[in-house]
């Protein structure tokens, strides 16, 4: 469906973008990660040909980047981050207007649409309001409106939950899912739980760079390998633990986090092989006249992927 | 065609639904009847030659501030990107722009039309240089649109964008008035460059295609530079 190769951008000589690939399937929802500043609204810019690329190629459907620009533009729904708006307009004259730039120019066939779009992104109250009264959260919505006035193949949503109160981004969350089911829809974030719960595959950017490209459920997996146990003990001090710990396994790697109440001592222990052993260390324990306060596998979370990948090359 | 129009028509609303529009007309109508009538009576004369003789000089200035705002404002606004990411063509919003800028003056030029009206019962009004002022006024109007235009979209801030305008424009139209500075040599090609003879020659009523290509020329060269800064700037 889209296809990115070797995009660079390059701001007079500062490199936003550095020879990123990419590539999405029809019915895919991409999630575009990375911390502020990394190159993910530059790239979605120039897939939407706002910007134009320094080098490489963007192909939408066979059509390429920049000999077939307008045509691609017709495909694409696009809603820049905090969703720019003419705000003299009121909401309904803005639609009309964006329909007929956009080729709807029936008025049946936009009352339609309009109807359409009213009910999916929750405007119809707002139909008659001034765009400059809107809050966040509605303007928002009337460039998701906006985005999807033809009902294009493929949505380009930039940090659309940006700015939003909890409710709104749930609310938002939940249009994305609906119309995934049907579109390819690329989005920028950089809330992980939000491309984690909305995401078939995400793609992290750091530096301009792809540093990981999967999918959620494999990323998820990376994280469950590099695992570690969590034990808290209340009753010996860390030597004595650390000791009897050993006995299970001599090349446990042992390391005590926060030093909490001088009674506690909390672990975090890896095994090699990423061996279960919590059954080990509750027999060990057993033994002993020390209490189990805290015994828990925990793996790594995609927030910890997402901080090693982007840290590393800061 | 239609996407050009449906631009022209949604810029030139958007003048008179915020104030900008009425504010504009107010002045114009102002600062002209009160050059052009202050001396009207000492004169005696039953023409509008004061009023267009002082028009060039006007219109450099209130043009570009009826179309700083054009680019400048969607640059600001972020809107640019929305709109550029429409499938529009940048001729279509350039001309849709521009089209809607030198109807917004023709609209602050139709009151002026009381003038020759209330003329006309004090003495004999000659229809021919009121006419031909008229359509030269129209020809330096969309000639300055472009270049206000062309300035806007150089720039994010309109202020900016006002007096790179403001200079193009007064340089045109104080051009032929420079001449005595000139060598004699070039004289005559800086008066041909200058707005000024071009727009004398319409409002003696002389309807001359030399002049209607000259303004035309300078049309089409602003908006193709405009169309070139589109390009260039992303």
């Amino acid at each position: 469906m889209i296809d990115v190769q070797d995009l660079t951008k390059y701001y007079t000589d500062f490199c936003a973008v550095d020879h990123i690939n990419l590539s999405v399937q029809p019915g895919e929802i991409l999630g575009l990660l990375g911390p502020n500043g990394a190159g993910k609204t530059t790239t979605l810019r120039m897939l939407t040909g706002y910007f134009k690329p320094t080098s490489g190629r963007i192909s939408v459907k066979n059509l390429h980047i920049p000999e077939d620009t307008l045509r691609i533009k017709s495909l694409i729904g696009y809603l820049p981050e905090s969703a720019p708006l003419y705000h003299n307009m009121l909401v309904y004259d803005y639609l009309v207007y964006v329909a007929k730039l956009k080729g709807i120019i029936d008025p049946g066939k936009q009352m339609e649409r309009f109807k359409t779009l009213a009910d999916l992104c929750g405007l119809s109250k707002i139909m008659d309001k001034p765009i400059a009264t809107l809050s966040k959260g509605l303007k928002q919505r009337v460039g998701l409106a906006h985005a999807m006035m033809t009902d294009p193949e493929i949505l380009v949503l930039d940090e659309p939950t940006s700015g939003l109160d909890p409710n709104q981004i749930a609310e938002i969350r939940d249009i994305i899912r609906n119309i995934g089911r049907e579109k390819t829809i690329i989005f920028s974030t950089h809330i992980l739980s939000e491309a984690e719960a909305t995401c078939d595959r995400i793609v992290i950017i750091n530096n301009g760079k792809v540093v990981a490209d999967d999918t959620t459920a494999s990323l998820k997996q990376k994280g469950m390998q590099d695992s570690f146990i969590r034990l808290t003990l209340k009753g010996p001090d860390l030597k004595a633990a650390r000791d009897l710990l050993k006995t299970i396994h001599p090349a446990l790697d042992i390391r005590l986090t926060a030093p909490g109440e001088d009674t506690l001592v909390s672990l975090e222990i890896r095994s090699p092989e990423n061996k279960d052993i919590r059954s080990d260390i509750f027999l060990a324990v057993k033994q002993t006249d020390w209490i189990i306060l805290e015994l828990v596998k925990e793996s790594q979370t995609l927030e910890n992927i997402f901080k090693k990948l982007t840290q590393k090359e800061a | 065609m239609s996407q050009i129009t449906t631009i022209a028509a949604k810029e030139f609303k958007d003048y008179f639904i915020s104030p900008i529009a009425y504010i504009v007309i107010s002045l114009f109508l102002i600062v002209t009847g009160w050059f052009f009538f202050s001396t009207f009576f000492i004169y005696g004369r039953a023409d509008l030659r004061d009023f267009f003789s002082l028009l060039p000089i006007v219109f450099s200035f209130f043009i570009p501030a009826i179309t700083m705002r054009l680019f400048a404002e969607e640059k600001n606004v972020g809107s640019y990107e929305t709109l550029l990411t429409m499938p529009v063509s940048f001729t279509d919003i350039a001309l849709g722009k521009f089209f809607a800028a030198t109807a917004f003056v023709g609209a602050m030029l139709l009151p002026t039309l009381a003038y020759p009206v209330f003329i006309s019962f004090i003495g004999e009004v000659d229809p021919g240089p009121v006419v031909g002022g008229y359509a030269g006024a129209l020809f330096l109007a969309a000639a300055y649109s472009a270049m206000g235009l062309f300035a806007s979209a150089l720039t994010r801030n309109q202020i900016i964008a006002f007096i790179i305008g403001s200079a193009l424009c007064f340089t045109l139209t104080i051009l032929d008035r420079m001449l005595f500075f000139m060598p004699p040599k070039i004289v005559a090609v800086i008066e041909y460059i200058g707005a000024g003879s071009h727009f004398t020659n319409f409002s003696k009523g002389i309807l001359d295609t030399r002049d209607m290509i000259y303004f035309i020329s300078l049309v089409c060269i602003f908006l193709f530079s405009t169309h070139i800064v589109m390009q260039e700037k992303n």
